[in-house]
């Protein structure tokens, strides 16, 4: 769908001028990666309002969890987590195996030290809809070979 | 999923804002942002939409509006000339999605064009085949007109000065 492409492109421009804006300016690379999952972050909670508007409550964490896997990641990616695991006591895996901000960029190891940035923003936007659904969280993601990610 | 696209962009703005003390900074960084969606969105474009090559000015503004605008944004803005040379067009708004979860500019923002964004989209998009052109907000509902209007001044083709050097 074509806003797709418009959202992917955005999204690859705001990493390429804020890291543009840092090169010119203090050059802290932290500091770009923490702008862009609090980005995330207002863009998740906002999301997260308007999904669940006219769903049922929730009955517990693992029932939120599977709804962001299922409902929220394919309105916002257009695919289903592939994997969820959990240790049953906080700590959940959420791995997709084609993600969509990756794809573009490479199939294999090639620019592996540039995936973090572009994972970011996606760890803020999870961190805000669960932080609005009353879930306090902290977001990490891991990439060994793209475009799969965890 | 238009509003995660709306979103992201308001969160973008918030954070330039934050980042940028003066408007022109923070319109020039989203002028200088849509540029380089612009050159991109354009090969999406022409691969989705499949148009025919625009024979003038008037059908390149026309297409503007009537399928880019409508493909990605869903709106259709109206198309006029102000020109008699021909090369000036304005694009009007009433409706204007990117401003949908936006009330009103706070009082220290009151020169920000919210939608800058848009003007370098176009303006890199056209450039991408060879059509030089200068767009910019005449009118922004947000600052208080009536409606929204984008202004697109095509300037001297590029491909004519490839002409002269053969």
């Amino acid at each position: 769908m074509a806003d797709e492409a418009l959202f992917l492109l955005l999204h690859s421009e705001m990493v390429a001028g804020l890291y543009r804006a840092a090169e010119q300016g203090d050059g802290e690379n932290g500091r770009c990666i923490s702008k862009l999952e609090n980005m995330g972050f207002r863009v998740g909670q906002g999301l997260i309002e308007r999904f669940t508007k006219d769903t049922a409550r929730f009955k517990d964490e693992l029932d939120i969890m599977k709804f962001i896997c299922k409902d929220f990641w394919t309105t916002v990616f257009k695919k289903q987590i592939d994997n969820l695991r959990t240790n049953h006591q906080g700590i959940y895996v959420l791995q997709d195996n084609k993600f969509r901000l990756l794809t573009q960029m490479s199939a294999g190891k090639q620019y592996l030290e540039h995936a973090p940035k572009y994972l970011a923003f996606t760890c803020g936007l999870i961190r805000g809809g669960l932080s609005n659904l009353g879930i306090k969280s902290i977001v990490t993601a891991e990439v060994s070979t793209m475009p799969a990610c965890k | 999923s238009r509003e995660l696209f709306v979103l992201t962009y308001g969160a973008l703005v918030a954070q330039l804002c934050k980042d940028y003390e003066k408007d022109e900074d923070v319109n020039t960084c989203l002028d200088r942002m849509g540029y380089g969606i612009g050159v991109r969105l354009i090969e999406d474009f022409l691969a989705r939409s499949a148009v025919k090559k625009c024979r003038s000015y008037s059908e390149t503004a026309d297409t503007i509006a009537q399928v880019a605008f409508k493909m990605y944004l869903g709106v259709t803005p109206s198309v006029s000339c102000s020109s008699a040379a021909g090369n000036e067009f304005s694009l009007i708004l009433d409706k204007n999605p990117l401003v949908d979860f936006v009330e009103e500019l706070p009082a220290e923002r009151a020169s920000l064009c919210y939608c800058n964004l848009l003007c370098g989209v176009i303006r890199g998009a056209l450039e991408m085949v060879h059509l030089a052109a200068e767009v910019t907000f005449l009118q922004d509902k947000l600052k208080g007109d009536a409606v929204t209007e984008i202004g697109i001044v095509f300037l001297k083709n590029t491909e004519d000065k490839k002409h002269k050097r053969n």
